[in-house]
């Protein structure tokens, strides 16, 4: 999952955003459809959009190296809003879209967002062939007709200060979450459908004022839709995805509550692609020190233990000020995993003011 | 010692608390009449302002359209796809009820940052705007004009008043289009885009303007009424030197006394300062606040005419601003200072015991006289030379400053040799005293004659420049709009079927074809018409060629607007450049009054042929005019043409006189509070006189002249020296409405106007000028005839 739930931000004014819980996403979800139990999944009809849901999202994190070794993060995300539970139609706007794009080094941390309407081509998602797009910036398959659309892309993206152009190959299958995709939010029972391709390697270029530079890696791909994720009473998120050195994957989420405990779910994904869904409490997930950002106290330091993995491991910010200056605001970027286990990955925090 | 010298000095005020009013009211007045422009211009200034800043035009490029065509909207998404940060808008007016407002359609979701007060970052979430809700914001004042309109109206002061900002849907949806007038371009773009000259050739970026349009189109108006607000400042200053002046003579004796008792000659001077100086405050303080309403009471007629003239929307109410309030009571200190300087001045250098006689006053005022007839000489001469060698707006009103003030010094002197020509010609005792008591009383009375004088010129003067140009405004109304219906479509397709419909219905379809460009770094309108009676028949030239229609309609020759003929100095034969690579013969120049802008007229199928592009959707209809409604009518209806885009002559013709006559009634209510600050002028003058000239006629009162005589007389003279003023206030008012016809309307409109005269509104104002002055006579007339016999004795009693 993740923050992704932004996407209904726009839909807000500040002040309403802050009434309804973060980003407006406890809000309630009048004519659009719900996740439902028992639902299957189709391919590749579901890379595409789903305009009777609220809320939506095509969402890329890498982890890089250049050839010295040094490290980068980075990040392609297209939002879906809906203001009204119907496919798009010229400009009335029905259907909007937003799109967030950052790179994440050690000290330096660039990012950039886009908007636009649905229903006049500026932005938008075509399953089969599958492309996702807003201006300029692009999400497009590289796989063969028939082929899984997902399996192999091309992305690219375009802010002031920076740029780049990657290409992604899975090497192993999509990884449903939660029950068959439906992924549970909270006790009392909010949820979206949730599925991710974790297993890209990526080749590629940025660009940064300091110049070019060659990076490769790993990348994982989420895709999230609802209409009512989060309970009116939860005030953010801690999310993150990881890909161990051993080839094994965790996706792990903390929802954050005024009234009651934290609520956590995970996914482990083994090397094979096969994935384990693991309910409220089986992960831990617990801040460590915070640090200073953007005028406010965000923990860059977390200690993760899923007893049934024998995990337990502590993963530190590259950058501790990996913050997305963006409409709403959010911490976003790369961490690296120490512990039982070694690796990399991306972590995301909302709502903490 | 300083308190009790400064509490006598204070007590002349109590004893004539006449003289104090007459003080602080003339300032407040001047103070007033000043700060009213100047709120008035504040006001409109912010106005402009706002709307230049509206969508951050003035911090924003723009990409447009070469030939002023609208955009489609996926030239739009196009142009995004390419990486371009750009963000469409859509203008236009609409009529909604009563008023008429202008549109703007934006893009909520691509606007740039500077764009506020929408979008993302602004006070309103995209989602108001957009799905159903419809969001639209509007200025205050003009919510409260649509509230019966079935529009989700916000209100924001953010945006200019008669404006409305909404979504591009709901624009659209409102204007009844689909396409775009130009598109905003993000201060700051990627880098490595394809150039826009590559992927959008037909456009083109148009730098942003800090200014706006308006603020330079309005800018002459605006000197216009400060020309006048600081006329009316100099005439009620005119009063406050004359009262102050007054005061220190009547206090020599005071000051006399002081000095004779010890008090240094600087703390006396000192002590007057501080009274000058709180006496300012106070009419200061006053002058702001009746600026205040006399601004609120002007700025309606002044709103409503800058939209008439210039299409601009400035609020009909007034705000409180500091910049015109402490310019208010700055320019009272300045002005109390600058009257009471002389005074001070005289007074340093007088000897100590100075007798302190009125004769002696006047006779130094007439020694003085001789040095003010030669500044007033002097300055004639430079606006002689000025008018000369001409130049600018400023020069304009320089010439005019000059020549009013020229004009008043010299009123005096012109005064004392009319009336000693009169005491030739007196036949008796009674009638000899009678000239040289009115000589006499000509140094006390001068700065008011020369007030009510320099009103009675503005009267005249703006009086002859404003008939001049209505007689001309109607004459050339009537050229000009010959066509008897002017009708626009939306769009090509209805065009054409307007064209088909009406070529049965009238005498004559006339295409109107116009595109801007560029001249001189201006922009121009240029026109392409087609040969016709209506051109040839009542077009209004004020050169020609010969066969000058013959040679447009063979496409061999142009003719411009007099505002482009004198801005770039052309003549008659020039070759003008009107685009690159085409040049045109200039074959004729017409008036275009009212229009800011330069025009060029080419021939019809010369222009579409050089700008395939232009949009052919505006006609001009010619149909018998009896016809006329009908076949409006029957657009209408028949072809289902919205009744906004049908003009019909008549209208025409009303709204714009409609608008000149308000453009003028700012300048009329100028023109007569001016006119009233004088009168109170000399109602001052003369009651502060009427004490002082006890002496001079209680003789001829123990001669036996009654006292009903002696009052009439007195009505008599005033009345006497007003129709002298009159007399000289006629020519130096129709040289003032020459200046203003032929230099500052050239200067400030690039029109000039033939000057008629209007002996009728003469004699108007001599009615005028002699009831002002027999109404400030009354008082002191009517005291003079109560006066006790045992005051006139006294006379003798004191007589020193």
């Amino acid at each position: 999952m993740s923050v992704r739930f932004l996407a209904l931000l726009i839909v807000m004014t500040a002040t309403g955003a802050l009434a309804q819980g973060f980003a407006g996403l406890g809000t309630k979800s009048e004519g659009f459809s719900v996740p439902e139990p028992g639902h299957t999944l189709v391919f590749p009809d579901d890379h595409g959009p789903h305009p009777d849901f609220r809320i939506e999202w095509w969402y890329l994190t890498a982890n890089l190296n250049d050839g010295n070794g040094t490290d980068y993060g980075l990040q392609w995300t297209l939002f879906r809003s809906a203001l009204l539970p119907k496919a798009d139609n010229g400009w009335s706007a029905s259907q909007t879209w937003m799109a967030h794009a950052a790179v994440t080094t050690a000290n330096r941390h660039f990012s950039t967002e886009r908007f636009s309407r649905g229903g006049i081509g500026q932005a938008g998602v075509a399953a089969n062939p599958f492309s996702a797009w807003i201006d300029d910036w692009h999400m497009t398959s590289r796989s063969a007709a028939g082929e899984d659309q997902l399996a192999a892309l091309h992305v690219t993206a375009r802010g002031l200060d920076f740029s780049y152009d990657i290409k992604l190959t899975a090497s192993g299958p999509l990884v449903l979450h939660g029950e068959s995709g439906l992924s549970v939010k909270s006790a009392s029972g909010q949820a979206s459908y949730y599925y991710s391709q974790p297993f890209y390697t990526v080749t590629g270029k940025i660009n940064l004022p300091s110049g070019q530079v060659e990076v490769s890696g790993q990348a994982w791909l989420d895709r999230e839709w609802s209409s009512q994720p989060l309970d009116p009473d939860q005030t953010g998120w801690d999310w993150l995805s990881m890909h161990f050195d051993d080839g094994s994957k965790l996706m792990g989420f903390r929802l954050r509550s005024r009234s009651a405990e934290t609520y956590t779910s995970a996914t482990w994904i083994d090397p094979a692609g096969k994935a384990t869904a693991y309910g409220d409490g089986a992960l831990r997930m617990v801040p460590g020190p915070t640090q200073r950002v953007a005028d406010r106290e965000v923990p860059t330091v977390w200690r993760l233990q899923l007893a049934e993995r024998d995990l337990d491991i502590t993963i530190e910010a590259l950058n501790t000020q990996s913050w997305m200056e963006t409409l709403v605001p959010y911490w976003e970027g790369p961490v690296i995993a120490d512990g039982s286990h070694r690796g990399r990955g991306y972590l995301e925090m909302t709502g903490y003011q | 010692m300083t308190g009790a010298g400064f509490a006598a000095l204070l007590s002349h005020w109590r004893y004539r608390p006449l003289q104090l009013a007459t003080l602080i009211v003339g300032l407040a007045l001047a103070t007033g009449l000043w700060t009213g422009v100047q709120a008035i211009n504040s006001e409109a200034r912010s106005s402009y302002a706002r709307a230049a800043a509206a969508l951050g035009q003035d911090t924003l490029e723009r990409l447009q359209s070469k030939v002023g065509r609208p955009i489609a909207a996926d030239r739009f998404v196009a142009l995004r796809r390419a990486g371009w940060l750009v963000s469409p808008v859509v203008e236009g007016t609409l009529r909604l009820g009563r008023i008429r407002v202008r549109v703007m359609g934006i893009d909520v979701f691509t606007l740039p940052q500077r764009a506020t007060p929408i979008g993302p970052s602004g006070n309103a979430g995209i989602a108001d705007f957009v799905a159903g809700d419809d969001l639209v914001l509007v200025h205050p004042e003009t919510a409260a004009a649509l509230v019966d309109r079935d529009l989700n109206l916000r209100t924001s002061l953010q945006v200019a008043p008669g404006s409305l900002v909404a979504d591009i849907s709901s624009a659209w949806a409102l204007l009844k289009r689909q396409d775009f007038d130009y598109l905003m371009v993000a201060p700051n773009q990627p880098d490595g885009l394809a150039p826009l000259s590559e992927i959008a050739p037909d456009l083109k970026r148009v730098a942003p303007d800090p200014q706006g349009d308006i603020a330079r189109l309005t800018d002459s108006f605006h000197l216009n009424l400060t020309a006048f607000g600081f006329l009316s400042f100099a005439v009620g200053l005119f009063i406050v030197h004359a009262t102050i002046g007054l005061a220190f003579e009547q206090r020599r004796t005071v000051i006399r006394t002081l000095r004779a008792l010890g008090m240094p000659n600087r703390t006396v001077i000192l002590l007057l300062l501080a009274e000058t100086v709180f006496l300012a405050l106070i009419a200061g303080l006053l002058g702001v606040v009746l600026g205040y309403f006399i601004a609120a009471l002007l700025l309606p007629d002044v709103a409503a005419t800058l939209a008439g003239l210039y299409g601009t929307s400035v609020p009909g109410s007034l705000a409180l601003r500091p910049d015109w309030i402490l310019t208010g009571i700055a320019i009272a200190f300045g002005g109390a200072l600058l009257a009471v300087g002389q005074g001070l001045w005289r007074m340093a250098r007088m000897p100590l015991l100075a007798p302190a006689q009125p004769r002696a006053w006047a006779m130094a005022s007439l020694k003085n006289s001789r040095w003010t007839a030669l500044a007033a000489a002097a300055l004639l001469l430079t606006s002689l030379a000025m008018a000369w060698l001409g130049g600018s707006l400023l020069t304009g009103f320089l010439i005019l400053g000059t020549l009013l003030l020229g004009a008043a010094l010299l009123l005096p002197t012109l005064l004392i040799l009319a009336l000693r020509l009169g005491a030739r010609m007196a036949r008796s005792a009674m009638a000899e005293w009678v000239w040289a008591d009115m000589r006499q009383q000509v140094p006390g009375l001068s700065l008011a004659l020369m007030a009510l004088m320099l009103a009675l010129a503005a009267n005249i003067g703006v009086g002859t420049m404003v008939e001049s140009f209505r007689n001309t405004f109607t004459g050339w109304l009537d050229q000009r709009l010959a066509s008897e219906l002017y009708v626009s479509a939306n769009s090509e397709a209805q065009a054409e079927d307007l064209r088909a419909f009406l070529s049965e219905r009238a005498d004559a379809v006339l295409p109107i074809r116009t595109t801007e460009v560029e001249i001189g770094g201006l922009p121009v309108f240029l026109y392409g018409i087609a040969d016709h009676a209506t051109y040839r028949n009542h077009w209004p030239l004020l050169e020609r060629t010969e066969n000058v229609w013959d040679r447009v309609a063979d496409g061999d020759g142009a003719l411009i607007n007099e505002q482009l003929f004198r801005r770039g100095g052309y003549r008659r034969g020039d070759r003008l450049p009107v685009a690159p690579g085409w040049t045109e013969e200039i074959v004729g120049v017409y008036s275009d009054y009212g229009n800011p802008t330069g025009q060029v007229i080419v021939n019809h199928d010369k222009l579409m042929g050089y700008f395939p592009d232009i949009p052919k959707l505006r006609h001009a209809v010619r149909v018998p005019p009896e016809e006329a409604s009908a076949v409006a009518e029957a657009l209408v209806e028949e072809l289902g043409l919205s009744p906004d885009n049908i003009l019909n002559q008549a209208d025409a013709k009303r709204f714009s006189l409609t608008v000149f006559d308000r453009t003028f009634l700012v300048t009329g209510a100028l023109n007569t509070l001016t006119l009233g600050i004088a009168g109170f002028a000399i109602l001052a003058n003369l009651l502060t006189l009427s004490t002082m000239r006890l002496s001079q006629i209680a003789p001829v009162w123990a001669v036996g002249t009654t006292r009903a005589s002696l009052a009439r007389l007195e009505m008599l003279r005033t009345l006497a020296l007003a129709v002298l003023t009159w007399l000289v206030a006629l020519p130096v008012g129709l040289l003032l409405a020459w200046v203003l016809l032929a230099i500052v309307n050239v200067e400030a409109f690039g029109w000039r106007l033939p000057m008629f005269v209007f002996p009728m509104d003469w004699l108007r104002l001599l009615a005028l000028a002699m009831i002002a002055a027999g109404l400030a006579a009354a008082i002191p007339v009517w005291r003079l005839a109560r006066t006790r016999p045992a005051s006139f004795l006294k006379v003798f009693v004191h007589e020193r």
